[in-house]
């Protein structure tokens, strides 16, 4: 176990009824990482945080917290707290006492907790509200009281479960930027799940991407995002164009029926192999300057770029351009070695 | 959570107070007093066919005069303004706080021979009538007594019939007596049945008001029960027969009720 | 559907209905305060009804009875329904449903029924009738209005704020108390106050499993109609209207008093 590796879980397996949710997950977390959980609903990712939250037990494997194993720890005895997913505050204490409630559990006495409290209310920008009934706040409020009310016990690891789906994009946007501020500034360790690829790759240092209760990939948003190791991966982080090809031999593949050169290797000579490329990767030139030949098929204007959708070699490709291109227009693809990246067939 | 443990006292509690004397009812019903099988006491029970009879006669006749009169009075309590609403709801249930005895004896004074009703009747030179210790007087106080009870279920229901059904039905060319026929009357049939099970079921059972307003001469089924097992004329064994077979006679009552209304506002909504 | 006469139909309507209704209590207030004994005859104005109610034994006697086993009913009531529907909430679907049935028979069961039923089971265990074959009847009926009561609130629990509590660093047991209770207590305030007014209001139930020396109010009126004499029924009736009447006024002024309070706390909102 590394230096400041924080939570560890080995070979954690969990079913319920009979369904296999996680297939023997190996994860670690260090000390003050923004680490999030990605993948579609129904990958595991909110069952694993739970399991480090400590509100169900894995049927097999350890979840170590500080080299300590911790499987039958429950969660009041963990040195954790969780933001949920719909926030769950007591309606029946006002913003002060939700906020205030760890505190007084652990029977803080009471000017120490008016401190507390206090400062948390400025760190999420909410000072005045401490007698506010929590049911007369919006959305946006209530999350930052459930923040808040997590992080005044000073835990060492912040849980986050999905914690901004039920916020309009704007104000959704303004509270990943929210968080990510609180987190630099408290250097604290924060799991977040999320099924939304961009708020993974805006705030995380480490992304997990996850399906079908198995991890995929970890690392960093721009690793996930440049080399993706499998077609899912791709297909799930940003948008991309995935093509049946043929590995010629190392850094030769075959697809759209022309040979390219690539960048990867390793794959053993004429294997079937998926190919991956991003749209913004495609570039469009005039008929006969490019590599693969097509028709324009549709256009949308998503003001940062166009959409096109160009029919080539049989496919239909998806390209992204500054450059507009009409409905019916011929037109030719371009791409560098660097812009195909291999997998082996999913 | 690991709570279920916590309702083992009342299963407990349920299964001394409610299952075995419920068994206990069905055993006596078909024990003699010496002990042994016997179904004697539900031929005894045959002699009392028109108890029987009048019983149910007089309930259901209850339940028609409530529900003539409840449902109007749901649909105009429904379309009045809303902030009075609650107030009318008030007042009609504001009678049932006073002890249910108590309101069937205020109707002697103004049933009785030399009652009030009769009085005004005298003073304007009619011929008085023998109101009291009749099976008018007894429907009398059933529907005094359970008309809020088919009232309220019915108007609750009204209330939360979206208004834009009925638009939505004028939209299309109903009239009013179609909307009644078509969307209003299928739509609150839950209530109707709430309110029907309401009244019928203490109707029948009931012997605090066929004692009063019936005097001796009106026996219904729950003066026969309460003779059995309180007075003299004590017989646990036919009173449990004669329960027993109220019971189901009223559960197969309920049921048909049941069916009836799931068939047709079925075949309406449809 | 608003033209006029319809209109006028309607209050007419509602007029009859609400006289027919109020009619029968208007005579009993009325000649509570009658000079003499008869139902009908008006014989001038007293008071004297009221204070012989005070005097007589056996209406006293009656009255603490049947306050005594309210209040007693409907506290044990409340504890063990309470537990209960905590219980029940966390059953799965098939034995719940088992358990909701069982508990509504006493809710539909006509009251004659669960009268004779008890009283063969007390007979069936040599009880004779007391204040302790009263109390348990009126336990037995009253735990399943408390239980559909404090259930829905129990239903609409987010099950995360329990879960929230134990994150927080709460045992279970201190989250049931800090959390759980308070949020499902108006289901059992109202739950234990329905429970005291249907012991108040019962009679046949009593009528049955109580025995003579522990009458209550309902079963003293009960043989005082019989007798039909005193117009010390009617001022029990006056005043047990008055009481109820004041009582829902109160509560109906602390309810508006509570919306208004809610409506004041919606206003501040900010965005």
């Amino acid at each position: 176990m590394s230096q400041n590796e924080l939570i560890r879980l080995t070979d954690v397996v969990k079913s319920y009824n009979d369904e296999t949710v996680l297939k023997s997950i190996n994860l670690y977390i260090k000390d003050g990482e923004f680490v999030t959980l990605l993948g579609p609903s129904g990958c595991g990712k909110t069952t694993t945080l739970r399991l480090i939250g400590g509100f169900e037990e894995p049927d097999s494997g350890d979840i170590l917290f500080e080299g300590k194993r911790m499987n039958e720890v429950p969660p009041y005895k963990r040195n954790i707290n969780t933001v949920f997913q719909r926030y769950a505050l007591f309606p029946h204490y006002n913003t002060y006492d939700n906020i205030a409630f760890g505190l007084r559990i652990k029977k803080t006495p009471e000017d120490e907790i008016k401190k507390k409290v206090g400062s948390m209310l400025e760190l999420v920008n909410l000072e005045g509200f401490e007698r506010r009934s929590v049911s007369s706040l919006s959305g946006g409020q209530q999350q930052r009281v459930a923040i808040a009310r997590a992080l005044v016990n000073e835990p060492k690891v912040l849980l986050l479960d999905e914690p901004l789906g039920a916020l309009d994009l704007k104000l959704r946007k303004e509270m990943q930027v929210e968080l990510k501020r609180i987190h630099d500034q408290l250097e604290m360790t924060f799991i977040y799940v999320t099924h939304d690829q961009e708020e993974a790759l805006t705030m995380s240092d480490t992304v997990v991407v996850m399906n079908r209760g198995e991890i995929l990939q970890v690392g960093t948003p721009v690793d996930i995002y440049n080399e993706p190791k499998s077609a899912f991966v791709a297909d799930f982080i940003g948008e991309s164009n995935i093509i049946d090809g043929i590995m010629l031999r190392d850094r030769e593949v075959s697809f759209a029926g022309k040979t390219f050169e690539c960048v990867d290797s390793g794959f053993g000579e004429n294997t079937p192999v998926d190919v991956v490329i991003r749209p913004e990767d495609l570039k469009l030139r005039p008929v006969g300057e490019g590599m693969i030949d097509g028709v324009v098929e549709s256009v949308v204007f998503k003001g940062v770029h166009y959409e096109m959708m160009v029919r080539a070699a049989e496919f239909t490709f998806m390209v992204q351009s500054t450059l507009y291109r009409e409905v019916g227009a011929e037109v030719s693809l371009r791409l560098t070695p660097d812009d195909i990246h291999i997998m082996h067939k999913s | 959570m690991k709570k279920t443990i916590l309702a083992l006292p009342y299963v407990v509690w349920m299964a001394i107070f409610i299952i075995v004397p419920l068994l206990l009812v069905v055993g006596y019903a078909f024990t003699t007093r010496t002990g042994g099988f016997t179904l004697d006491n539900f031929s005894t029970m045959l002699e009392y066919t028109p108890i029987f009879t009048r019983s149910f006669g007089l309930a259901f006749t209850a339940t028609v005069i409530c529900l003539v009169i409840a449902y109007p009075l749901a649909y105009i309590l429904s379309q009045r303004e809303i902030s009075h609403q609650s107030l009318y709801i008030t007042l009609l249930m504001l009678p049932m706080w006073m002890n249910f005895l108590l309101r069937t004896y205020a109707w002697m004074s103004i049933l009785e021979n030399k009652g009030f009703i009769n009085r005004f009747l005298d003073l304007i030179g009619l011929p008085t009538v023998t109101l009291i210790n009749t099976p008018f007087a007894i429907v009398l106080g059933m529907v005094y007594n359970y008309l809020p009870f088919m009232v309220l279920p019915i108007y609750t229901v009204m209330i939360k019939i979206d208004k834009r059904l009925i638009e939505a039905a004028q939209d299309l060319g109903a009239n009013s007596a179609t909307v009644f026929r078509r969307v209003l009357f299928p739509l609150s049939l839950p209530g109707v049945l709430s309110g029907i099970t309401m009244v019928f079921v203490p109707g029948v059972s009931t012997f605090v008001i066929s004692n009063l307003l019936g005097g001796g001469k009106n026996m219904m089924v729950g003066d026969l029960i309460e003779k059995q097992f309180i007075g003299a004329a004590y017989n646990p064994y036919l009173g449990s027969a004669i329960a027993l077979v109220m019971m189901v006679l009223i559960f197969i009552c309920m049921w048909i009720v049941d069916r009836f209304t799931d068939d047709s506002s079925q075949g309406v909504i449809m | 559907m608003k033209n006029r006469s319809a209109n006028a139909l309607n209050k007419v309507f509602l007029f009859f209905v609400f006289l027919f209704l109020y009619a029968p209590i208007i005579v009993m207030i009325i000649f509570s305060f009658n000079d003499s004994t008869s139902r009908t005859v008006w014989s001038g104005f007293t008071m004297k009804w009221y204070s012989q109610l005070f005097s007589d034994e056996l209406i006293m006697s009656s009255l603490y009875v049947t306050l005594a086993v309210a209040l007693l009913a409907s506290i044990i009531a409340t504890f063990i329904g309470t537990i209960a529907a905590l219980g029940i909430d966390a059953m799965r679907p098939g034995p719940k449903a088992v358990m909701l049935n069982v508990n509504n028979i006493p809710v539909m069961n006509p009251d004659i029924i669960t009268g004779v039923s008890l009283l063969l089971l007390f007979t069936f265990m040599r009880m004779e009738g007391s204040f302790w074959t009263l109390l348990l009847a009126h336990v037995t009926f009253n735990i399943p209005y408390v239980i559909l009561s404090v259930l829905p609130k129990l239903g609409q629990l987010d099950k995360f704020e329990y879960e929230a509590a134990l994150d927080l660093g709460a045992t279970p047991r201190e989250a049931f108390f800090k959390v759980i209770l308070p949020e499902i207590s108006p289901g059992i305030m109202t739950g234990m106050m329905m429970a005291f007014t249907l012991s108040i209001d019962d009679f046949l139930v009593s009528y049955f499993t109580s025995g003579s020396k522990a009458q209550t109010l309902a079963m003293t009126i009960f043989s005082m109609t019989k007798k039909r004499v005193s117009p010390k029924i009617n001022a029990v009736s006056t005043i047990m209207f008055v009481t109820v009447l004041a009582l829902l006024i109160i509560i109906n002024i602390r309810q508006s008093r509570e919306r208004r309070r809610e409506e004041k706390k919606l206003r501040h909102r900010d965005g």
